[in-house]
């Protein structure tokens, strides 16, 4: 179809797929030696051990997925592979050359191409030139653009596209951005792709496209590390799956001697955390006669979470099960008003309530403290005090709150939640993530909610603050307020919670009663519900 | 632990030593008629302007702004004033300049009004937003004025800019009133650590409830309202309202002195303090560019250096070369009896 | 599978022509927008002001005039190309005229005089470039630094203007191809030179694809593109730019002086953006800056025709400018939404 003249002429193809059959399971060749070989990796940042010691290899025509929860190290991993940073020791082989990366130009020289989350193109340039930019033909000098697009179209057609190269890629869709970048790597004739999170914005047909392109190029021989948290997606394209955890090797295996609890319970580990010093409030009786604290019927937003229903009783502490990227955060995220909701009610205490903003939540009694403590909690350069006296701040407007009142709020919660170093003063950025935390649990507190939703409060900080966070959270909601606790480590939500809201790909599957549910039954739940048995 | 306005004031207290130790003359301070004179009360002076106009600048840099229009602003203030007093019957009466000042300042209020509705509002970054006026505002200033340099002789107008209050200058009055002000409002409300929230991360800001867009609005409207006041004062000196001339490239002045402060410009924390101690410096030096017989149109020469210095002891690369180097030489000191193996292989 | 993707239609209507159109082109609209509006200018003035503006004569001058003005306007649009900004191009003018004028009087030969002052706004834009590029200072307080300093060294070289009798540079200005009613300058011959040129690099050059690309993607590196270079090379150009509007300006004036562009650098960027070019960078044409600076011509001649004050003509460029960033504003916002 080339010497008919470029794809243009046809727009608005529905896209086809190049491979003949479609795959119902995976089966790259596997056998290879590998192209990729990292070993004994290691990446520190001040104060933190990224990496320790970690071994990864990839081989041609396999698609292999890298697992692990917030803080494994996933990406890091993926910035040695990419050059973006630098490796403190170990090696990296590839094809068998040694190889030492000072940029990102550095691995794509060596046959290495990236795909980013977060597409890195050009939207305001046509497909055709993002194809293309940087190694356009030239003639005479000049940029030759017929055979700009031609090539880009036939690059394109090559992966089963056929789109105007000519149009703005801002028209296209996230799918589509996606294969035009997989097509730019093509032109780079890249032997080892790299898609860091590639379907965390497309819908089920997209990743069907995707998944094609995909596994046409392993067929080809392409290595292909792909980095997803959607469990489903992993057991349908990978053949091979490296599993990390705080920074270290958990192991290699096949994905067809992987069944999914194994994995999750991999993934997850076990507790650190010695919750028998924790007095469990699973078995608390709530009284769930009353109106609840908060009612939600079908909230959700396109593209973001599927309609979801939740209910907290006063008192009650709620925990929300399932890994990251199910849909958790975003499911408080729309109660909280933080984002908005596109369907659904939500209650409070039994009256409609539009969530549209922070301010209107808190306003009615609902505080939220989010996973992003960085970025979206402490304000760094303020003090403690400041951080702590803000919630309250905030809602008295100008007037500011009188320095005796300052004083004894700062005092009391900092005390209840034991910050240390205990000196108001500190500029908060400069406190460890566990105190940092408390000090958001602080500012909420002293704002008096009626229900706090704390989002993985307990990650990343060590393991003695952990149990008294969650002690408190404990104590707290027996002196009567409600909790939603969203937490990686089920063990702790099975602990805390009363009951647990359990999510996967971005919808809730389920709620279960946490006394009647051990922890094995609760992977199991994650892993499996809805699906009959483990793939 | 150093305090933040260390450096600033040492340069201001090395500046004056320079300049009391080249000419003897320049730290004297002699008293007439129950007035002080001298080359350091006329930097008390002269300051006024440059002082207003950094006061503003310096909350909407707190918030991550920046407002370009000051200069404009300052232009419209002394137009309306001038224009008032102008066409009154009587250029010497009190009321009449009062009235003149209280309409330019009320106008100025609306032009930063007006950028902050841009910017909080309608959502356009400030440089940008800011830009219009800037374009826009001299031209306005023009029209008040018929085109021309409008002039008056009016004693309580001149008195402004030139008059004593027991001792000292009137308009140093003005600006340590502003100054006043401006810190009592922000430090003794919570309007001055909520600015810094919403400056220093806007999204952890607004999940704890901050009304940012009420804060940015009003910094940008007390921008306007100030640099409404030193446009009058800027009028009463050269007793003319001249709007090409008035408030040039004070911007400008009115960053540096910001950043020379000690506040960033990413926004966050900011030092009333400092913006005074970084006036006077500009000002100083100002005065002793004059005395080494530089021309002062040649003068913005030196304050591009001292910018460009001071951005770059600022910029993020030379502070993460700073720490790589500090980190490897304590790296060196550790590992030192394998060094020499280190160099070898 | 996509919406965008649906099957073609047989027949192609109008409607496929505006869709495909705006498919690829949309970022066209602005500058045709200022088409349309400079055409509309014309014709306004020739119905309701008088019978002859539109006239050879009007029209050549109208680029006379505006020469300098183009010249700036084509390195502030690489430079706004990238994202950033150049408020350092009225006091390069200022001070490449300056020397110039200072170097012709103490008796240089222009073959060296003229090479000299492009090498100083070329230097001027290296200094704000590697700011910006190195030493991460944002562009905006970068070339208000360059301002200050050219401003200074303009007044550096003299304070006072300094009459030009180099017949070489003068004829610049005096010399007049003429075609019937219709002339043209050196001095205009340069512009629309320089204009061309940029408009050729912008859009078959790879440094110029980068330029875009960097506007259009702050990550553009991760590409593999040469972004430090390029950033650089966009101040150094709009540096030398600076230089060429610093010699027409002296040819035009007959001398240098050192208070002129006072406030150019914000009527460059209004023609800029009028122009269609995007202030945050990506989006626009070379060309747009032209007809850009020509519509800022052309209010301003309108204005001077109807005997008002000229700081109407500020006062329409503040309105026009706003008006065009707050639908640019609102095309932005669109396009992000539907990706």
């Amino acid at each position: 179809m080339s010497d008919r003249g470029p794809v243009r002429r046809r727009p608005g193809r529905v896209l086809h797929h190049k491979s003949k059959a479609k795959r119902v399971t995976s089966s790259g060749n596997t056998d290879h030696p590998p192209i990729v070989e990292l070993r004994g990796i290691t990446i520190s940042f001040p104060g933190v051990l990224a990496l320790d010691n970690v071994d990864f290899s990839l081989r041609p025509g396999e698609v292999h997925a890298l697992m692990g929860e917030n803080g494994a190290g996933k990406s890091t991993l993926i910035k040695a592979l990419t050059g973006v940073y630098s490796i403190d020791s170990g090696s990296i082989d590839v094809a068998g050359n040694r190889q030492a990366f000072h940029g990102t130009s550095d691995a794509e020289a060596a046959g290495i191409s990236t795909m980013y989350q977060e597409i890195n193109l050009c939207t305001n340039l046509s497909v055709g030139e993002n194809v293309m930019l940087g190694h356009e033909p030239r003639k005479g000098g000049r940029i030759d653009w017929k055979a700009v697009h031609r090539m880009a179209a036939e690059h394109l057609e090559g992966l089963g596209i056929s789109i105007d190269t000519r149009s703005l890629l801002s028209n296209h869709s996230i799918a589509i951005q996606q294969l035009v970048a997989i097509s730019r790597a093509m032109v780079l004739d890249a032997k080892v792709l790299v898609l860091d999170e590639p379907t965390s914005s497309l819908d089920r047909g997209e990743v069907e496209q995707l998944f094609a392109v995909i596994r046409d190029l392993r067929d080809r021989g392409a290595a292909i590390l792909f980095v997803s948290h959607f469990l489903d997606q992993v057991y349908e394209i990978a053949d091979r799956i490296t599993v990390l955890r705080n920074g270290k090797l958990v192991g290699e295996y096949l994905v067809r001697d992987l069944p999914r609890e194994a994995l999750v319970t991999k993934m997850i580990g076990h507790a650190l955390v010695d919750l028998a010093a924790i007095s469990s409030t699973a078995a608390r009786d709530i009284d769930r006669t009353d109106v609840p604290i908060l009612r939600a019927s079908d909230v959700g937003r396109r593209g973001v979470l599927e309609p979801a229903d939740v209910e907290v009783f006063d008192g009650e502490i709620v925990g929300i099960a399932g890994l990251l990227g199910s849909g958790r955060t975003e499911l408080v995220r729309l109660l909280y008003g933080a984002d908005r909701a596109d369907s659904g009610q939500i209650e409070v205490a039994g009256a409609p309530t539009k969530m549209t903003s922070p301010r209107h939540a808190i306003d009615h009694g609902v505080a939220f403290s989010s996973e992003d403590r960085r970025e979206e909690g402490i304000v760094s350069d303020l003090t403690v005090a400041e951080n702590i006296l803000l919630g309250i701040q905030a809602r008295e407007g100008f007037r500011k709150i009188r320095r005796a009142k300052q004083e004894s709020v700062v005092f009391e919660y900092m005390t209840a939640l034991d910050v240390r170093p205990a000196d108001p003063n500190m500029i908060a950025g400069n406190l460890s993530g566990g105190n940092q935390q408390k000090v958001l649990i602080a500012r909420w507190l002293a704002t008096a909610p009626e229900l706090l939703i704390l989002d993985e409060p307990t990650r990343g900080i060590d393991v003695g603050t952990k149990a008294d966070l969650q002690r408190k959270v404990a104590e707290l909601s027996e002196q009567g307020l409600s909790v939603i606790f969203i937490s990686s480590e089920l063990e702790e939500v099975l602990r805390l919670a009363q009951r647990v809201v359990v999510m996967r790909d971005r919808k809730c599957i389920g709620e279960l009663d946490s006394l009647n549910v051990e922890l094995d039954g609760l992977i199991d739940f994650i892993a499996n519900e809805g699906k009959g048995s483990a793939a | 632990m150093k305090h933040r306005l260390f450096w600033p004031v040492a340069a201001l207290v090395l500046l004056i030593l320079i300049n009391t130790v080249a000419r003897s003359q320049f730290a004297s301070i002699t008293v007439r008629d129950g007035r002080f004179y001298g080359a350091l009360i006329d930097i008390l002076r002269n300051s006024a302007p440059l002082m207003l106009v950094s006061l503003g600048m310096t909350v909407v840099i707190a918030t991550r702004g920046i407002d370009l229009s000051v200069g404009a602003v300052m232009a419209v203030s002394g137009a309306v004033a001038l224009t008032i007093i102008d066409s009154s019957a009587d250029a010497n009466s009190l009321g009449t300049v009062m009235v003149a000042v209280v309409v330019a300042i009320l106008a100025s209020l609306l032009l930063g009004v007006w950028n902050g509705f841009l910017v909080s509002a309608i959502g356009i970054q400030p440089i940008v937003a800011t830009l219009v006026l800037m374009l826009a505002g001299r031209g306005v200033a023009l029209l008040i004025t018929g085109g021309f340099i409008t002039t008056v002789n009016s004693t309580p107008f001149s008195f402004i800019s030139t008059g004593y209050l027991v001792l000292l200058p009137f308009a140093f009055f003005i600006w340590v009133a502003a100054v006043a002000a401006v810190g009592l409002i922000e430090r003794r409300t919570a309007l001055g650590v909520l600015t810094e929230a919403v400056g220093i991360n806007p999204e952890a800001s607004r999940l704890a409830g901050v009304r940012s867009r009420g804060i940015i609005w009003s910094a940008y409207a007390a921008s306007g309202v100030l640099s409404g006041i030193a446009g009058i004062i800027y009028a009463s000196n050269i007793r003319a309202a001249d709007a090409n001339a008035a408030g040039q490239f004070i911007e400008l002045y009115a960053i540096l002195a910001v950043v020379l402060g000690g506040t960033s410009l990413m926004g966050g924390k900011f030092s009333i303090a400092g913006t005074v101690v970084g006036v006077l410096i500009i000002q100083t030096l100002e005065s002793s560019i004059l005395f080494l017989g530089v021309s002062s149109a040649q003068s913005p020469v030196f304050f591009a250096a001292v910018v460009i210095v001071v951005v770059v002891l600022q910029s993020p690369p030379l502070h993460r070369f700073v720490r790589r180097l500090a980190s490897s030489v304590r790296s060196r000191r550790l590992t030192e009896p394998t060094s020499d193996l280190e160099a070898a292989g | 599978m996509t919406i965008l993707e649906s099957a073609a239609p047989a027949r192609r209507k109008v409607s496929d022509h505006y869709r495909v159109f705006m498919s690829r082109r949309a970022s066209l609209l602005p500058t045709l927008a200022a088409v349309a509006i400079l055409i509309l200018l014309f014709i306004g003035a020739e119905i309701f002001l008088r019978g002859d503006f539109i006239s050879p004569r009007n029209i050549s001058a109208l680029l006379l005039d505006n020469a300098f003005l183009v010249l700036l306007a084509v390195g502030m649009t690489f430079v706004i190309m990238t994202g950033g900004i150049d408020l350092s191009v009225g006091s390069v003018m200022a001070f490449t005229g300056i020397w110039l004028a200072k170097l012709l009087e103490a008796g240089t030969s222009l073959a060296i005089a003229l090479p000299a002052s492009l090498l100083a706004g070329a230097l001027v834009g290296l200094l704000i470039g590697a700011l910006v590029q190195y030493f991460e200072v944002q562009p905006f307080i970068a070339s208000l630094a360059g301002l200050f300093l050219a401003r200074g060294l303009a007044f550096v070289v003299s304070l006072a203007s300094i009459k030009v009798e180099n017949t070489a540079v003068l004829s610049l200005q005096t010399t007049r191809f003429r075609f019937g009613d219709w002339y043209i300058t050196p001095t205009g011959i340069l512009a629309l030179g320089v204009v061309l040129i940029g408009a050729y690099v912008m859009q078959y050059t790879r440094f110029g694809r980068t330029t875009y690309a960097i506007g259009g993607n702050q990550q553009a590196s991760l590409m593999g593109l040469k972004v430090s270079r390029t950033t650089v090379a966009v101040y150094v150009i709009s540096g030398v730019c600076g230089g060429l509007a610093g010699l027409v300006l002296t040819a035009y004036s007959g001398a240098g002086y050192p208070r002129n562009g006072i406030g150019t650098e914000l009527d460059v960027i209004a023609a800029v953006v009028i122009g269609g070019t995007l202030l945050t960078g990506g989006r626009g044409y070379m060309l747009g800056s032209m007809v850009g600076v020509f519509v800022y011509g052309t209010i301003k001649t309108i204005i001077s025709f109807m005997g008002a004050e000229q700081s109407w003509t500020q006062i329409i460029i503040g309105v026009l400018l706003l008006v065009f960033i707050v639908v640019q504003r609102a095309i932005v916002a669109r396009s992000d939404r539907r990706s």
